[in-house]
């Protein structure tokens, strides 16, 4: 049953995100694009960490996130596999782009340039709390 | 949660200095821990206590429970430890090294021990002597590892090795872990190297430990504070460190802030920026320590 692997995972390590968090955030973009689709199944704990050199604790609490997340499924004894997809976009998706466009025109228009506006969006993220 | 290792009030003084004082910590079984400190902080002398090669002077410690005995040989076989040394012999070759494993470890895994060197392409019939240092490493490591040890001791085990044979290291150590279920304890004064393998960390420092606990409280644990300079003391906080500027102060305390004022800002620190943190603050204490021992005519102020 040696198929091929479905998904590399790599770690950022200078991004402050936990180790945890950057990987089911790579499979939940595998997802968002199609490359991972349902029925695939996602390596095993031991190939991961063959491969990225981390904690198996971390790779195994991932896993439970994303188990948690409705998004894979463990089968005793043969591995974790991807129970559903994630390419479908939002309604509202294009209704903010647009407010967001409408945003950046005014912070444009008010003299802020691209750094300024980038600062300005982080710390708006930071101030109104995040949602996992 | 059992504990792997545990010690109670451990030391160990040579002749004058005290290698180690008053240690008492606990690493749970199965976690990977991480011991990090200044060179000199006692980290070797810890882990050699552990694997039963020197006598504490005070206190105990504990493997799974039993209190080792430098006299016994009970808990060597429960026991892997990998020292920066690496006592390897550099006449033998990696199949006589692998022997040597065989004949001296009655639980000894021959065949994972010949996976691992194959799977890293080190040729068993080459002299150890001729192996690069990480290829030696590594021999070492599979050595250790392939006696089957519930518990792995490692002493710098990356310290001298280029990156990428550190990375290759961590790869086997980790895939092992995950297989076995190993514990595994060990040093380094990298702290980038440990946070990824980590779960949790021990900070070493002026002989003692300063802190204990999970990678992820402590990251959650502690925060970065900026505020103009003069400023009170934030309230319900441990202030580990402090630098300030004519008009800054940066603070980095452990524990939530409350009733910060508008002027603070607070920033999460990475695991680095705590250690150094921590390290910086016990180097201050030291200095204070030495001033006021070496003036004590002084008096109060």
């Amino acid at each position: 049953m040696a198929a091929e692997p479905t998904i590399q995972f790599r770690l950022d390590r200078s991004s402050g995100v936990p180790a945890y968090r950057q990987l089911v955030d790579q499979v939940r973009q595998a997802l968002r694009l199609g490359i991972l689709r349902p029925g695939d199944q996602l390596p095993t704990v031991r190939d991961v960490v063959k491969q990225v050199a981390i904690n198996p604790n971390t790779v195994h609490r991932a896993y439970r996130d994303l188990e948690h997340q409705g998004l894979t499924e463990g089968r005793p004894g043969s591995g974790t596999f991807i129970r559903r997809s994630l390419s479908k976009v939002p309604e509202e998706q294009p209704a903010l782009l647009r407010q967001l466009e409408q945003w950046i025109s005014a912070a444009r228009a008010a003299g802020l340039g691209d750094e300024a506006i980038a600062a300005l969006v982080a710390q708006a993220m930071r101030t109104s709390g995040r949602k996992t | 949660m059992t504990a792997a290792l545990e010690t109670e009030g451990l030391g160990r003084r040579y002749r004058t200095n005290w290698g180690l004082r008053d240690c008492t910590l606990s690493v749970p079984e199965g976690s990977i821990t991480g011991l990090v400190g200044p060179n000199g902080a006692g980290k070797s002398t810890l882990l050699r206590l552990a694997a039963g090669l020197s006598r504490p002077t005070t206190g105990t410690v504990s493997i799974f429970g039993r209190v080792v005995d430098p006299n016994s040989v009970d808990h060597l076989g429960r026991v892997g430890y990998f020292d920066q040394l690496r006592p390897l012999y550099a006449s033998f070759r990696v199949k006589e090294m692998l022997t040597f494993g065989r004949r001296l470890n009655p639980n000894w895994d021959d065949d994972a021990a010949h996976r691992w060197l194959e799977d890293l392409d080190i040729p068993l019939n080459q002299r150890i002597g001729k192996l690069s240092l990480g290829q030696q490493a590594e021999v070492a490591l599979t050595v250790c590892m392939g006696k089957r040890p519930d518990l792995l001791l490692l002493d710098e085990p990356v310290a001298s090795l280029d990156p990428l044979a550190r990375r290759q290291l961590l790869q086997t150590l980790m895939g092992t872990v995950a297989e076995r279920g190993t514990t595994v304890f060990l040093s380094s004064h990298i702290v980038s190297e440990l946070e990824p393998v980590c779960d949790r960390l021990i900070i070493l420092s002026a002989s003692r430990v300063q802190l204990s606990d999970s990678v992820e409280s402590i990251l959650s644990d502690h925060h970065l504070l900026v505020g103009p300079r003069p400023a009170p003391a934030p309230a319900g906080v441990e202030v580990i460190s402090s630098t300030e500027t004519g008009r800054q102060s940066t603070l980095l305390v452990r524990g939530a802030p409350t009733g910060l004022g508008p002027t603070w800002e607070t920033a999460q620190p990475d695991l680095d920026a705590i250690v150094l943190a921590y390290l910086e603050g016990t180097s201050i204490q030291a200095r204070q320590g030495e001033a006021a021992a070496g003036a004590p005519s002084e008096g109060p102020r």
